[in-house]
């Protein structure tokens, strides 16, 4: 026989045993899945982000396959049509979920909160808030080094390079919660989203007495109390010299704006003041005329 | 001579203020007092605002086994009981006192006389040392009676005084070793008559030729306390290196301690207090703190009362240097930087050091070239490169089996990296979240 004949005889029927002993093996160990998991996976975003508390987008398909409710299993960054669609497939009801935003609770810009001292360590907020208590006097806003900016697996965070703090792209947002959980001050909150993003809030953490809070950040809330007086809809609690406004019970009036000498208090998404001005007049001159009419 | 094998650099000495006589700084107009100056929990005030306390009254008991009490070091009023931002950067709260006169307690011995003979028993001593809230002086300030009770099933052998000072610039443990020899003699009997043995090895870096020439004078006709030269080499200070230097025995790692090789070590520093704490019934309230630097005018030691703002000490030594680009309490590799020259002096203050613009910016960080030389350089043995990458990537189980809480945080890893990347500062990140980890699977179980 020619040594290319012996050649192909011998690959050959290694060849076909071990595909024999593959397919015997395939077939008898053969792992049966659920054809649901791999179709919710594919709705999901699959960014692994973690946001619902699941190791990654594919261990959150297996429960809610698994599970017998969707209770307490929900995509944070799915909108709530894909969650609908998730329902479909799994059979089970889905909790209307209000969507959700993170929110930057601190305006210590360079320019409101002097920078005192330099930090020349490892470029992360961790590091920095465990050796020491920042380079500005107030010791719980922003840190600056950019955790959340780095914890964003959507490119949602920016720092803002003129004010040193972090920025939140509202449309790419997701409210997954890696910013907030990053964030070794805890200044990031997830807040609700309502029809138009307006959102009214206390950009400050600083629990401080005011004048210590003052010294150190222009900005700072010192719990001076003038917006819980201000709010119609008892929305505000003031709590360690900080105010917080409740988005559940909030109206966005936006009556505490205006009371808050420090200007702590941010109004997003509103149109701008001297037009509904305008409006108010309008509205209250057509009322007047209609008055008139009577 | 011997040392330890395991890693160790050799930074430049400058032991600047050797041959400086030990001044006693000026007494503070306020004095401030941190309620948490050792390891554990921080102490509870036990004074009010406005009472009066002398020197050496107690105003804070431990808060908990392993805590210290706290003792005024000046006389005077309660101004406030208030917050503070301490040496490391954190607000902490603080016991702050007005200075008036100089009044000590009466039942502070204050004579310069030597109490030779100690008749307490050993629970009597260990007593006294924790009513007097001595901590460990070398820097860690482990409370000492914690440390004076090891546990029962380790048999201990052997004491080590630590009197290494491995620290550049620091100086404070050398000269106390000069003029108060005797003083460390007796408090090493009486350690030794705590823990029921009779050996004491005292372990000094052979750059102090003139101290190890006072011990070993003074050790001579002493029986079972031997003076022990070692090599120069840091971080020979550190418990377990010392250990491994003096007795040739490798401490297993955590939760593994110094006992369980059956050695218990003590700083120098701490041998003087216990001292003072047991024969003339002081409280630790002053120390001896190196003030140094290249540029500065008068550097100095210092015997200084705790609470003593550090601004003061800078004034003393002729001020702060216009080039100083760094100001940190203790020596360059294991020093914290002070954010403001008004943080008070604490029982861990060992130096005051100015570094100048030019030695204290950090360099631009670059790229890990895995040379290695953070591993051959580390005394513990680990892997610093691959510690510091997984606490960036938040790896914490693979941190743990990396053993991250071997670390002690000397430094050498950082100081060697030919990329000055900051590997310490993310090295400390991971020991705090996976200690941290530890503690709350320990708390579940």
């Amino acid at each position: 026989m020619s040594p290319i004949l012996t050649a192909i005889l011998v690959l050959g029927i290694t060849g076909l045993v071990l595909g024999i002993v593959l397919f015997v093996i395939a077939r008898k160990f053969k792992v049966e899945e659920d054809p649901r998991v791999g179709q919710i996976a594919e709705l999901l975003p699959g960014a692994n982000c973690g946001g619902c508390g699941f190791p990654g987008c594919s261990a959150f398909a297996e429960a809610c396959v698994k599970r017998d409710s969707m209770e307490g299993v929900k995509c944070s960054v799915c909108k709530s049509e894909v969650m609908q669609q998730i329902a479909a497939i799994t059979g089970h009801a889905v909790e209307a979920g209000v969507e959700k935003i993170a929110v930057v609770r601190c305006s210590g810009s360079c320019e409101n909160r002097p920078r005192l001292r330099a930090y020349d360590g490892a470029g992360s907020c961790a590091v920095a808030a465990m050796m020491n208590g920042g380079t500005t006097g107030c010791f719980f806003g922003c840190l600056g080094c950019g955790d959340c900016v780095s914890a964003c697996k959507f490119d949602a965070i920016h720092m803002n390079p003129e004010t040193g703090l972090p920025e939140v792209d509202q449309e790419k947002c997701t409210a997954c919660g890696a910013c907030a959980k990053a964030c070794p001050r805890g200044i990031i909150e997830l807040r609700n989203r309502n029809k138009l993003d307006r959102r009214v809030y206390v950009s400050c953490v600083n629990r401080d007495k005011g004048p210590v809070a003052k010294k150190a950040c222009n900005a700072a809330c010192i719990g001076c109390g003038k917006c819980v007086k201000a709010c119609p809809f008892e929305a505000i609690t003031l709590e360690n010299n900080l105010a917080y406004i409740d988005f559940e019970k909030c109206r966005l009036c936006r009556k505490c704006v205006d009371e808050c000498p420090q200007h702590t208090i941010m109004a997003v998404n509103f149109p701008p003041k001297r037009v509904q001005a305008e409006q108010a007049e309008v509205q209250e001159t057509t009322e007047s005329n209609t008055s008139q009419e009577q | 001579m011997n040392t330890f094998t395991i890693g160790g650099v050799h930074p430049q000495a400058n032991k600047l203020t050797e041959d400086r006589k030990t001044e006693t700084a000026p007494l503070p107009v306020q004095a401030v007092f941190p309620l948490s100056q050792h390891i554990g929990a921080p102490a509870v005030p036990c004074v009010q605002k406005g009472d009066r306390v002398l020197v050496g009254t107690k105003i804070a008991e431990p808060g908990g086994f392993m805590s210290a009490c706290i003792h005024s070091s000046v006389s005077g009023k309660v101004a406030k009981i208030d917050t503070i931002v301490d040496a490391s950067g954190l607000r902490k709260p603080a016991v702050f006192i007005d200075v008036e006169g100089d009044e000590w307690e009466p039942s502070i011995d204050r004579s310069d006389r030597l109490v030779l003979q100690c008749n307490m028993s050993r629970e009597e001593i260990v007593e006294r040392i924790k009513a007097c809230g001595i901590v460990g002086m070398g820097g860690a300030c482990f409370p000492t009676h914690v440390k004076l009770c090891p546990p029962k099933d380790c048999a201990i052998d052997t004491l080590i005084v630590n009197a290494v000072e491995c620290e550049p610039y620091l100086t404070a443990d050398h000269r106390l070793m000069l003029e108060c020899p005797d003083q460390i003699i007796i408090g090493i009997k009486i350690i030794l008559k705590v823990l029921g043995i009779d050996r004491a090895v005292i372990g000094i870096e052979e750059n102090k030729p003139d101290a190890i020439a006072v011990m070993r004078s003074k050790t001579s006709m002493v029986s079972g306390i031997e003076v022990m030269p070692l090599r120069m080499k840091y971080p020979q200070g550190g418990e377990k290196q010392l250990i491994e230097a003096v007795t040739g025995r490798q401490v297993p790692p955590p939760p593994a301690l110094p006992a369980n090789v059956g050695c218990v070590v003590q700083n120098v520093g701490t041998v003087y207090a216990i001292y003072e704490a047991v024969m003339k019934n002081k409280p630790l309230f002053e120390r001896i703190v190196t003030v140094t630097g290249k540029s500065v005018k008068n550097p100095c030691n210092l015997k200084v009362r705790m609470g003593t703002p550090v601004s003061q000490l800078i004034e003393y030594a002729g001020g702060m240097p216009e080039d100083t680009g760094k100001l940190i309490s203790g020596g360059p590799m294991m020093g914290r930087p002070l954010l403001d020259d008004t943080a008070p002096v604490v029982k861990g203050t060992s130096g005051l050091l100015m570094l100048p613009e030019k030695d204290a910016a950090r360099k631009e960080e670059r790229n890990c070239i895995r040379c290695a030389k953070c591993v051959s350089a580390c005394p513990m043995g680990l892997e610093p490169y691959l510690l510091a990458t997984v606490s960036q990537s938040q790896e914490w189980d693979v941190a743990e089996e990396g053993m991250i809480m071997s670390c002690i945080e000397c430094g050498c890893c950082q100081t060697t990296c030919p990329s000055n990347r900051p590997l310490l500062d993310w090295v400390r990140l991971g020991k705090n979240r996976v200690g941290g980890i530890i503690r709350a699977r320990n708390a579940k179980k």
